[in-house]
């Protein structure tokens, strides 16, 4: 390479670490802002604000679902296997959501720890596999665990 | 060691090469798009919670991952044209620009297609989706600020760091659903370790990556060649080459 390609090839390097740098501190800066939902966790440690409208994510707890039957109201729990926080909606709910399906609830955390949401979202995982396989899996694994 | 490339560096020899590979690479594309259309559409079982829905992924994942390797591709041949003064690499990351952009904003339809009926919404502001969103920005900012400037030398330089800049957003799309909590789902095949998707799924997944990459391809020669044409009008082989051409018409 010649001198002048070099000096060229280290200002573009420069450039690109800077811009990296710079981009990287913004982030970081950001920290947890740039998440999308609190956990159950946060919430009962009380890293959420209550005043404001937040989101909350978890998976919604076994048999905990509970609906009204004259209306659209519905009740769960939401968990991150360690911390679990209620939710209360009014609305419909998306295809994916079931017991043990991660949801995202948007809404306001009340006094008295309950998140009134007004919005719900399934958050759908990284696993894909036909329902076949889905049902073997899950006999496999009841055997497993009686 | 580097002769080979330098001499593919050279317009005419590029030209001739490219020309000679674009019919097999197209009709590769074509047999590989159909198989794993039909794979994806047919002979692919649906998912257990997502349903049919599942088969957005066919074309919603080449997409993505195409729209992310053009980028990248953009600003290797951006650094090469800035560093070395390289015209046909400048040509390439002109090429490439609005091939990716469309690439990125199929991604963004497909996917906003399939979160309505799976998630509920057709768009949040997660990380994922939102610096997916700056990719595709990138890529029309790119092409208006060479619109923008008359001058094609200052053109090719202006858009060419912008590009490099913007590479700093690849690596953000790509972890941002790790670093951050998102209503997006992690990756599901460039991971390390058992893969999460189901062998009758992967396969149509994986012809179609391929198959996206070769229209890519088959894309850019077609229009680097184009650029080649236009940007070397001046020269004695485009001159008989379009000559020729001529006189074969008439």
């Amino acid at each position: 390479m010649r001198t002048q390609q070099k000096q060229r090839l280290y200002l573009v390097l420069f450039i690109i670490a800077g811009v990296s740098i710079a981009i990287g501190l913004m982030l970081f800066a950001l920290g947890k802002n740039v998440n999308m939902f609190y956990t159950p966790s946060q919430i009962v440690a009380k890293e959420a604000p209550t005043q404001t409208t937040i989101r909350v994510g978890g998976l919604v707890v076994s048999g905990s679902v509970k609906r009204q039957s004259d209306s659209l109201a519905v009740e769960f729990v939401l968990t991150d296997q360690t911390e679990q926080i209620a939710v209360h909606y009014e609305g419909i709910l998306p295809d994916l959501f079931r017991e043990g399906q991660g949801i995202i609830a948007l809404g306001q955390l009340q006094p008295n720890g309950i998140v009134k949401a007004s919005q719900v979202l399934a958050k759908h995982d990284e696993t894909y596999m036909p329902p076949e396989v889905a049902e073997s899996l899950k006999a496999v694994h009841q055997k497993d665990s009686p | 060691m580097w002769s080979w490339l330098t001499k593919l560096a050279s317009p005419k020899r590029f030209y001739d090469l490219a020309m000679a590979w674009i019919p097999w690479l197209l009709g590769l594309a074509i047999i590989l798009l159909i198989i794993g259309t039909y794979k994806g559409l047919v002979d692919s079982p649906p998912d257990y919670q997502q349903g049919e829905s599942v088969r957005i992924m066919y074309v919603h994942v080449p997409a993505a991952f195409l729209s992310m390797t053009i980028y990248v591709i953009m600003a290797w041949m951006a650094l090469v044209g800035l560093v070395w003064r390289v015209k046909l690499a400048y040509m390439w990351a002109k090429s490439c620009a609005s091939i990716g952009a469309v690439f990125t904003f199929l991604a963004l339809v497909t996917g906003a297609l399939w979160g309505k009926p799976m998630w509920g919404t057709w768009w949040v502001w997660d990380a994922r989706l939102t610096s997916e969103l700056i990719l595709l920005f990138l890529y029309l900012g790119g092409i208006a600020l060479r619109q923008a400037i008359d001058d094609r030398n200052t053109g090719d330089k202006a858009s060419a760091v912008l590009a490099l800049v913007g590479v700093v957003n690849i690596p953000i799309i790509h972890y941002s659903v790790q670093w951050w909590n998102t209503l997006h789902q992690g990756a599901t095949i460039s991971r390390l370790g058992k893969p999460l998707i189901d062998a009758s799924m992967l396969s149509p997944l994986l012809i179609m990556i391929v198959a996206f990459f070769l229209v890519f391809l088959v894309a850019v020669l077609m229009q680097v060649n184009n650029e080649i044409l236009e940007r070397e009008s001046h020269t004695s082989w485009v001159k008989q080459l379009l000559g020729m051409k001529l006189s074969n018409d008439r």
